[in-house]
């Protein structure tokens, strides 16, 4: 099974609203595709459906070759999937997330809140997590600090520290929700790198962001989304430097506003 | 006319204040302690995802704040005897009364401190595999709780002065005490005085306490280890 992630025609309305309008993305083991976009365009409402912190309205997702929920017929015809709470939750510890605000557990420990979930969810001893946890905390560059609660940490610490904590949980895929967004400027650097550490061990990954270049140099296929469905899809070369669409050159050109001029030689 | 104040039968009858207060501490800690443990369990069930908790909560919570404490006691000590057929002793009706009492107002104090408790860290609790009880017993709970302490403080004080309600169906608490030895000895002014600066006594340092731990907990800025 190569296929960790695969999202047929998603949809999710908020009222009245529709913010996603058929979603179709596959995501294999080992991958990882960079989703990007102008703000609202539905990017952190699609990552958010996948672990059903929101849910869609309709559409299914796959994880793993394996249908989330059950799909019933109703009445009318119209097939519909129902979720039962005990499997979403089952879903979410199989998905790790990343947030864009971090949300580490102010009243523990880096440690302690990396520990947490793989005591309570997936049955460790205590001995065993803090291993797992100084592994993670290892791989992200931040075992020094794991006896440190959140509040002593800057911006970039806590955003690895709330990576480690997802990567205990070994999950199919990570999910990263505009990780960098909320960060200093001169604290992104330490994040996407670890990030980039990430992808380049083979950790699948789907990522939400405005990091164009994290984009271009870690991801294997970029997909731009506009107006809540998938616009231009493609490998980095393609959808970031000759994009086919007038959407995405728009969204790209918006982007590059700025150069940097290039070092005489 | 001159009053002549006199104190000095109450040194004689000193055991017999004495049991007094040692009725109110017990009524006070046992009402508390239900209290607190009915609240918990209404606070989350206010904050809960399932509707018909909700309304249960909310239900419990509006009936005791909108009556008096003195109303409840009496319909606890004279009316639901008559419903169930078990009469309960004046210990019992107070107990049951004042933690219910205390209950419905520290289950708002819960669902307060709950609420402050901001939306991600429910949301990095529920992505990480953790359901609605967890989410609360791991990770809102123990932040929340903090946030709550001062709060407590000052239901606990409201709470001591309310036991001088079960007086009225004749609890041998500090007033009841009083109320007797007033009769007796023909000296309410004495008594009464007595009786408030005694209270005074027991409440101002516990009052004190909790003005401290909240200049504390303010210093640090937030409630939570920083």
């Amino acid at each position: 099974m190569n296929e960790v992630l695969r999202l047929e025609g998603l949809t999710k309305s908020y009222g009245n609203v529709p913010v996603l309008k058929g979603v179709d993305l596959t995501v294999r083991r080992g991958e990882t595709v960079c989703l990007i976009g102008a703000s609202g365009s539905g990017k952190s409402t699609l990552l958010r459906c996948v672990n059903f912190l929101g849910y869609p309205t309709s559409g299914r997702i796959f994880l793993e070759g394996k249908l989330v929920g059950r799909e019933i017929t109703d009445r009318s015809g119209t097939k519909l999937v129902k979720y039962r709470e005990a499997e979403l939750c089952s879903v979410r510890a199989h998905v790790g997330m990343v947030f864009q605000q971090f949300n580490l557990f102010p009243h523990m420990t880096a440690e302690e809140n990396v520990m947490i979930a793989p005591i309570k969810i997936r049955g460790l001893t205590k001995s065993q997590a803090r291993d797992l946890a100084a592994v993670h905390l290892g791989k992200v560059g931040i075992l020094e600090k794991a006896r440190s609660y959140p509040g002593q940490l800057s911006g970039g610490q806590q955003q690895r520290v709330a990576i480690a904590r997802a990567l205990a949980m070994e999950p199919a895929i990570m999910l990263f929700d505009e990780a960098t967004s909320a960060l200093d400027p001169e604290l992104v650097g330490e994040v996407l790198l670890a990030m980039r550490q990430l992808a380049q061990d083979g950790t699948t990954m789907l990522v939400v962001t405005h990091e164009l270049g994290f984009a271009y140099n870690v991801a294997h296929r970029v997909a731009f989304l506009h107006e809540g469905t998938i616009h231009e899809e493609g490998a980095p070369e393609e959808v970031l430097v000759k994009p086919r669409k007038p959407r995405t050159q728009d969204f790209l050109r918006g982007h590059t506003t700025f150069r940097m001029p290039e070092p005489e030689l | 006319m001159t009053y002549h104040w006199d104190f000095g039968f109450l040194l004689q009858l000193g055991p017999l204040l004495f049991q007094g207060l040692v009725n109110t501490v017990k009524l006070w800690a046992v009402a508390l302690v239900c209290g607190l443990a009915i609240g918990l369990v209404v606070g989350v069930f206010r904050t809960s995802p399932s509707r018909t908790l909700r309304v249960i909560g909310t239900f419990y919570v509006e009936t005791i704040r909108n009556t008096p404490g003195l109303v409840q006691l009496i319909w606890i000590f004279y009316a639901l005897p008559i419903l169930t057929g078990m009469q309960s002793s004046p210990w019992i009706a107070a107990v049951v009364s004042l933690s219910i009492y205390a209950g419905a107002y520290s289950a708002e104090i819960y669902r307060a401190g709950i609420a402050s408790v901001e939306l991600g860290q429910w949301e990095a609790a529920k992505a990480l595999g953790f359901g609605f009880i967890n989410q609360m017993r791991y990770v809102v709970l123990p932040q929340a709780l903090t946030r709550m302490v001062p709060a407590f403080g000052n239901r606990a004080i409201e709470l001591a002065k309310a036991t001088t309600l079960a007086s009225t169906i004749a609890f041998g608490e500090l007033l009841h005490t009083a109320k007797t030895i007033a009769e007796d000895q023909y000296r309410p002014l004495e008594t009464y005085t007595a009786l408030t600066l005694l209270f005074t006594a027991v409440l101002l340092p516990l009052s004190y306490a909790i003005i401290q731990l909240e200049k504390r907990l303010g210093r640090k800025g937030t409630l939570h280890r920083e």
